[in-house]
């Protein structure tokens, strides 16, 4: 059967992925810190899942039913907040409250801040259990959801990661979907120099996880994924999805240097050059 | 004055109010780290076995996944020994459950040197100290089987995250159960010297206040099983009546209950405060009992710091 995406779903896509990724580059700034790098990375996956896979109702946040999203690389904080903003969760003005005294919108995703998140990650390896917990939960009803979890590449080093996979593929969650933004950085540098992780699709199969490799920015490519997963009844699924980290901002692509580290004002302007933006800062 | 009762185990007593609280609450779900048999938690598992979670070794994601069951609507048990629980899963528990004000009540097994034989790295000394810490966090640390039960319900109706302490070792029953969060119950009363003590430590503390008793001495006793929230006006009553604290603990003194029983007293009613607990230093292996004694919490040395405070108040000579 084939997964019917249609032009005018790509097209929408393409254009909500552009306005997040200016927001990104404009909140980090903004904050004076921040994580744009992992955020423009994560990007594509983020809008795809809040525009086309999760079922979300800005009108409901606290619908029992719906999916959940566990963004357990919790730093791309920004990626998520300006496409919750877009779907209507948060007004669009907050955004720029990034990182300051008293927002709602923390350095690290924040559910006692801002309750439509629905796990507070940042420090890693801890978003996969709690997405297990969650799928379990689902499993045992009577809201049967679905759940979602981003995990990060440098995350894939730490331990616990692989304690909660191995939860995932041992109690067969054909309900959770495990997406790896696989942008090969980490905040000292590349994944493969410092701990590596290859080959790390195999490593997902081995821990019983249907796994599907993509590239992360091909909205086709990520939508057909989510497809697969929901077919997926055997188990959970995983998702490596191949991306580039900074993407969008050529002089952000494929180094680790703006991992943790906002763009200056020339930056920025370059940047929102790039994005087709209009210059400047928000008001 | 009641005699202490038979010593009786808190597992058993934790495990069997599980069994009672399945049966009452569909939304109770019970985790464990392959240690079901020690904790007790095998009981509910067997009754309730799809409600039941046996992760195996990994107690750091078990916080995680009883805080992910949790923010779907599930109330969570979590249990394993207390250096697991508390320990190895210290950043777990911080921000997969505290921080997400998660509702887990993580009920660990094991705490203290009563561990015994297995040694230094399994005897448990500064987890009260380190779930104290965390913001929103319930701790209680009960001294006998029916507080135990009293405990375990008392978690599980109030929202939000829990640590239980409980000992491996049988202990003697010291109080009628009648446990309230935030209440410390006044075992003996008394007028000379206030003794404040939790867990094991309390049946300790009633003999040394019956002996001294007999020799005229009138000691209050109180059973600080709710460690968090804190009975401060209870504790200050104390300290204006008697005029001297004297804090037990199996734990370590840099961080436990006597630091903050001294702290509390310096900040609102300053009146000399002594404590007797593990010094800084991990235990070893031995019998369980004797290890108390040789780690300073022997019935010589509380008869001793009793004294001690005597003295300084000038109540004896």
């Amino acid at each position: 059967m084939a997964d019917e995406v249609s032009e005018e779903t790509i097209r929408s896509l393409e254009a909500t992925a552009l306005e997040i990724r200016r927001d990104i580059v404009r909140m980090t700034h903004a904050a004076g810190s921040g994580h744009p790098g992992g955020s423009l990375s994560v990007c594509d996956l983020v809008n795809a899942l809040v525009f086309q896979e999760l079922r979300i109702d800005p009108a409901r946040p606290d619908w029992p039913d719906r999916d959940r999203l566990v963004l357990s690389k919790g730093h791309a904080g920004p990626a998520l907040y300006s496409a919750l903003a877009l779907r209507g969760f948060l007004p669009r003005e907050e955004l720029w409250t990034l990182r300051k005294l008293g927002s709602r919108l923390q350095g690290h995703v924040d559910r006692g801040k801002l309750p439509v998140i629905e796990a507070s990650t940042g420090c890693l390896g801890q978003g996969i259990g709690m997405a297990v917990g969650m799928a379990l939960a689902a499993r045992l009803g009577p809201h049967a959801f679905r759940t979602y979890a981003i995990l990060g590449d440098g995350e894939c080093q730490a331990g616990p990661t692989w304690e909660a996979l191995m939860a995932g593929g041992h109690y067969k969650l054909s309900n959770l979907v495990v997406i790896l933004d696989r942008n090969l950085y980490e905040t000292d540098g590349s994944t493969e120099s410092i701990m590596g992780i290859e080959p790390i699709a195999d490593k997902f199969r081995a821990f019983r996880y249907h796994t599907i490799e993509i590239d992360g920015h091909d909205y086709r490519q990520i939508l057909g994924a989510f497809a697969e997963a929901r077919r997926t009844t055997e188990g959970p699924t995983a998702i490596v999805a191949h991306t580039v980290k900074g993407k969008g901002v050529s002089f952000m692509e494929g180094t680790h240097v703006y991992h943790g580290k906002p763009p200056s004002a020339a930056e920025l302007e370059r940047a929102l050059t790039e994005l087709g933006a209009p210059s400047g800062a928000p008001r | 004055m009641t005699p202490a009762g038979p010593a009786e185990s808190l597992r058993d007593a934790y495990g069997k109010t599980l069994l009672e609280l399945g049966g009452k609450d569909p939304t109770l779900v019970v985790l464990d780290a392959d240690l079901s048999g020690s904790t007790r938690t095998i009981l509910f598992g067997q009754k309730y076995p799809d409600r039941f979670f046996n992760v195996g070794v990994m107690e750091p994601t078990m916080m995680s996944i009883a805080a992910g069951l949790a923010l779907s609507g599930r109330v969570a048990f979590a249990s394993s020994f207390a250096v697991f629980a508390a320990g190895q899963a210290y950043n777990f528990v911080r921000q997969s459950i505290c921080y997400n004000h998660a509702n887990v009540k993580i009920v660990a097994t094991h705490g203290g040197l009563l561990v015994g034989g297995d040694g230094g790295t399994h005897q448990m000394v500064e987890d009260i100290g380190l779930m104290r810490g965390l913001p929103g966090m319930t701790v209680i640390v009960p001294a006998d089987a029916p507080t135990t039960r009293a405990a375990t319900l008392a978690v599980h109706a109030r929202e939000g995250p829990a640590y239980v302490r409980l000992t491996r070792e049988n202990l003697p029953v010291v109080t009628d159960g009648t446990f309230q969060l935030g209440k410390a119950a006044e075992l003996r009363s008394g007028s000379d010297l206030t003794i404040v003590a939790v867990g094991a430590m309390v049946a300790r503390a009633l003999e040394v206040a019956d002996e001294l008793a007999q020799m005229g001495v009138s000691t209050r006793v109180l059973d600080f099983a709710s460690v968090k929230p804190f009975d401060e006006p209870a504790l200050l009553r104390a300290a204006r009546d008697t005029g001297a604290v004297l804090v037990l603990e199996e734990h370590s003194v840099l961080t436990g209950v006597g630091a903050l029983v001294a702290s509390t007293t310096s900040e609102n009613y300053p009146v000399p405060v002594r404590r007797v607990g593990v010094p800084d230093v991990f235990g070893e292996s031995g019998d369980p009992w004797a290890l108390l004694d040789r780690y300073g919490m022997s019935l010589e040395r509380i008869r001793d710091e009793a004294w001690e405070l005597l003295r300084v108040r000038g109540k004896v000579q």
